[in-house]
């Protein structure tokens, strides 16, 4: 069982909505949906198979501005709806758009059952760390002392990272691109199209209103380069300006390390295995951050497990082959039962 | 062979009583099984506590099952004619339940001063003359069971296990019932241990022989066979119905059965039912809450399936916001709510009708739904096929009301043929079709077509935002928003114009007109049959549609003189007939005890009525 492929090429033209795109200038929203344009064609599966599934907020309204089959929800519970949908019609591409509250906050629940069964669906993760279509109130992913609506004295919640809950739930995929950087966002999202089972890509995306720059330590030109570690599977785990800079394993934690200093030379440098079962080292790049390390981008973990779709598949096959009881006819005549005359 | 005289019986209620663990709903599920394969029309009803196993030998821990025999049963029975009970507990819980001059089974192994003590009795309640009105059935049950197996098992837990089948056996005896279907029923469920089964028959026996005998019983009883229509019957419990009326109506539909739901009493056993049939291709997903039991089954529908939920009270005010999002997308969905009594976790095991407010209105916004109610166990499978149809060829969500009285109680059921059924007609739109809007409807029924996701040239958006008229799109528009309210309000109202007329029981001409909803059915058309036997004036009306009313509801509530609304809350139905139909005056009867009604409570409120 698989999604069946478009006979003929298709175009980014082939997934431009007529919808007026009402999102703020600026806003980060736009190119990822240029990304996601471009990525569809890509992936080649008939047009009608795409079904985008979004719940509420300004990420959400992303299954208007594209021409597939979509449903715009209710508050976090995209990812139950499209779990429903993926059950029903498994040969589907079955897309989520969410932001930071609608997935970590209202839809919590939803979003870590999700990766826990290893549903087969594609998750794009909007962070932009502030409730921006209400007018900014800080969020499950807002740092502690900002400013918000909410906080004039600053917010007191420890923020989620979206890649430790993934990983903390057992999720197969998980990946981290920037909006502003849409070549590696298209990868990114190639990538998880590609992965069987629950794959959620983290977008740092910037509100230019109620919060914005909010990622700028890591993704401002000036400091990209030192603070970004892009990983690639099998390659070691190297950034900087100068491309000196690594990432090694010194006891149980990660150190950033200059090759060419202390005896380091490129082969103590970390090798990026994306595909390992254990999540240690997975769960620690997810949890690096400035000033002491730079952030990883790009596809953190795909570890291949069996997906929802594949147990669930077998089991229904096999109860069909198995079955005594193949109609209603046969249910309802089943067990005891006698003739009144 | 026995020599007892023989007496017969229209119908008679046996009520097993003990501590949860006893057995008792196995205990009486073999008698009513067996019964109903000997020829005799059944209905069941178990009443047990919310704990699994609550203090041992406590009130708290008293579990019963119910069992009504006879020609023509309605319901499961208002007092026992015999009561079984195995602890001094469940005496004490249950006598009040017991017939005057009836009998009463009990273990007199039980009644030591601690498990006395325990019960709340001051002093051996055998002793004396408290049960002075009944015929005791001293039995030393315990003891006579490990006596009987005293060769199979050597340990007292063991051995004790099989107490239940002494009391099975004597009230088998009673009955003058074979031990077959019980025979084969041990042997089917302990395959795998010769011994359990060897142990059980025999203490079946034992009690079945106790009672031929001994002269602790001065004759037997035979209760009349069932006068029903001929055709093919099975037992069935309102849980399973249900779930079974949903698989029927997918295979009508062909359409595939998706189910989203989340444990929840007494509605957890159709989600058990269904996740069974796999091989009829039925799409179980046990979500991680009520609201994602409810959206998993939203998305099933965009995609195409038959989608259920299935619930209880609390489960579906969690579900109210989704329940407006199938409204506002006009997707077909059925919501099941076995209703129990409330509010909050209220009295999860015990039976009431207070959730018809929510159903009807329980949502943000302007949101009809329609709302059915299934009024008997077996008719469960009727109504939610019927809720099934309803909603998908009307694209809309359809509440289907039962309770835990019909969820989990039992009664015969005459098999349906498969081609008897009707076809379902789910309004799929047309592949490329160049005309298709969303939100186009057919103009007579207001139903908008069905586009689902794969099907090639219909690719399009829905969602909770208003959407423009036909087209579709997110629309703000004022009028706009006028005319798509009007249309979700008219599209369910319209669906009058398709169903069957209210029918009543009775002289049109009556005095006083019985009227009732849901699960009360059996009790209230017995309490009218035997009044209107003694000459009352007294007709009847049941609802099973609820929104919208079958269209001749007013001319019937305005023929009487008299009407009195029945139901298990504080008069909800009753408030919604007045709100729909002004200046009739009606009277009430409303109990919310956990419990159903009972026979004799109506015709006491029915003769009161007629005496005003």
């Amino acid at each position: 069982m698989s999604i069946e492929h478009s006979k003929v090429e298709l175009t980014r033209a082939d997934f431009v909505s007529d919808q007026m795109v009402k999102w703020c200038p600026g806003c980060g929203d736009h190119s990822i949906l240029a990304s996601i344009l471009g990525v569809f064609p890509k992936i080649g599966y008939k047009k009608e198979n795409f079904c985008m599934v979004s719940g509420i907020g300004c990420s959400s309204r992303f299954p208007y501005y594209v021409n597939t089959y979509g449903f715009h929800s209710i508050h976090g519970r995209a990812a139950a709806i499209a779990t429903g949908i993926k059950i029903a019609n498994p040969n589907l591409s079955v897309w989520i758009n969410s932001g930071d509250g609608d997935a970590m906050a209202i839809g919590g629940n939803h979003f870590i059952h999700l990766i826990r069964r290893n549903m087969d669906v594609n998750y794009i993760l909007f962070n932009n760390q502030i409730y921006g279509l209400t007018k900014g109130q800080y969020s499950p992913t807002t740092k502690q002392g900002k400013i918000t609506k909410t906080s004039p004295f600053g917010v007191i919640d420890y923020p989620f990272n979206p890649g430790e809950l993934v990983i903390g739930s057992r999720g197969t995929f998980f990946a981290r691109a920037i909006d502003n950087q849409p070549k590696t966002l298209v990868e990114v999202c190639e990538h998880m199209a590609e992965h069987d089972g629950a794959s959620v890509v983290e977008v740092l995306q910037n509100c230019v209103i109620f919060n914005n720059n909010t990622h700028a330590e890591v993704t401002d030109k000036e400091v990209r380069e030192d603070r970004q570690l892009w990983l690639k599977h099998g390659e070691p785990m190297i950034f900087g300006k100068n491309k000196d800079k690594g990432i090694i394993l010194r006891g149980t934690s990660l150190e950033v390390v200059t090759i060419g200093e202390n005896g380091i030379t490129e082969k103590d440098i970390l090798v990026h295995d994306e595909t390992t079962e254990n999540t240690g080292i997975h769960m620690m790049l997810a949890q690096m951050r400035p000033p002491h390390f730079p952030m990883a981008f790009g596809v953190i973990r795909a570890y291949k497990q069996p997906t929802y779709k594949q147990l669930f598949e077998k089991q229904m096959e096999e109860a069909q082959t198995n079955a005594t009881i193949r109609c209603m006819d046969d249910l309802l005549n089943s067990g005891e039962t006698w003739e009144v005359e | 062979m026995t020599t007892k005289p023989v007496i017969k019986r229209d119908n008679v209620v046996v009520k097993f009583v003990g501590d949860s663990g006893d057995g008792m709903q196995l205990t009486g599920t073999l008698f009513s099984d067996t019964s109903a394969l000997d020829g005799n029309d059944i209905a069941t009803f178990p009443d047990y506590p919310a704990e699994i196993r609550a203090p041992h030998n406590t009130i708290a821990g008293v579990s019963g099952f119910q069992v009504h025999i006879g020609k023509r049963i309605y319901t499961s029975g208002d007092e026992a004619d015999v009561l079984v009970a195995m602890n001094p507990a469940s005496l004490k819980s249950n006598l009040k339940w017991a017939k005057k001059g009836g009998i009463i089974i009990v273990d007199t192994d039980t009644f030591t001063s601690e498990a006395i003590a325990k019960a709340g009795y001051e002093s051996n309640p055998l002793d004396g003359d408290s049960l002075g009105g009944y015929n005791v059935i001293k039995a030393p049950i315990t003891t006579l069971t490990t006596e009987a197996v005293k060769d199979i098992f050597t340990d007292k837990k063991s051995a004790e296990r099989s107490r239940n089948m002494f009391a099975l056996g004597m009230i088998f005896f009673i009955f003058g019932k074979g031990l077959e279907h019980t025979d084969a029923y041990l042997e089917k469920k302990f395959k795998k241990n010769p011994a359990v089964i060897q142990a059980n028959k025999a203490v079946v026996r034992a009690g079945y022989n106790f009672c031929d005998n001994t002269d602790v019983l001065e004759a037997q009883i035979q209760v009349e066979q069932a006068d029903i229509v001929k055709g093919k019957y099975r037992n069935i419990t309102g849980n399973i119905a249900t779930a079974w009326g949903l698989l029927a109506a997918a295979e009508k539909a062909g359409l595939k059965l998706f189910l989203g739901s989340y444990p929840i009493t007494p509605a957890t056993d159709i989600l058990v039912e269904l996740s069974k049939h796999k091989s009829l291709g039925a799409r179980v997903f046990q979500a991680e809450d009520e609201i994602a039991g409810i959206c998993s089954a939203i998305g099933a529908a965009f995609a195409g399936s038959l989608a259920c939920t299935s619930t209880s009270g609390p489960g579906l005010s969690l579900k109210s916001e989704a329940i407006g999002l199938a409204v506002m997308t006009e997707l077909p969905l059925v919501i099941v709510d076995v209703q129990r009594g409330g509010p909050s976790t209220g009295l999860p095991t015990k039976t009431e009708q207070s959730d018809l407010f929510q159903a009807l209105f329980g949502r943000n916004g302007e949101a009809p739904c329609i709302v059915v109610a299934a009024s008997s166990s077996a008719n469960c499978f009727d109504w939610a096929f019927e809720a099934a149809r309803l909603a998908v060829e009307h694209m809309t969500p359809c509440i289907l009301l039962t309770d835990g009285y019909l969820g989990n109680g039992s009664q015969l059921f005459r098999i349906p043929k498969m081609a008897d059924l009707p076809k379902i007609n789910p309004p799929l739109a047309k592949e490329n079709d160049p005309d298709y809007m969303p939100y186009r409807r057919d103009m007579e029924t207001l139903v908008r077509q069905w586009a689902v996701p794969g099907m090639e040239g219909l690719r399009h958006r829905i969602g909770g935002l208003e959407k423009s008229d036909g087209k579709g799109a997110v629309s703000t528009d004022n009028a706009n928003h006028q005319i798509m309210t009007d249309y979700r309000k008219e599209k369910v109202e319209r669906i009058a114009n398709r169903i069957p007329d209210q029918t009543i029981m009775g002289d049109e001409n009556a005095e006083l007109l019985v009227v009732g909803w849901g699960g009360t059915q059996g009790a209230l058309k017995s309490a009218v049959q035997q009044m209107q036997a003694e000459g009352r004036s007294i007709a009847f009306t049941h609802f099973n549609y609820i929104m919208p009313l079958p269209k001749n509801t007013e001319q019937i509530l305005r023929r009487h003189k008299k009407v009195v609304v029945c139901e298990l809350n504080m008069g909800q139905f009753v408030n919604y007939l007045r709100m729909n139909f002004e200046g009739i005056h009606f009277h009430q009867y409303n109990k919310v005890q956990g419990l159903p009604f009972v026979v004799s409570e109506l015709k006491e409120r029915f003769n009161q009525i007629l005496g005003e």
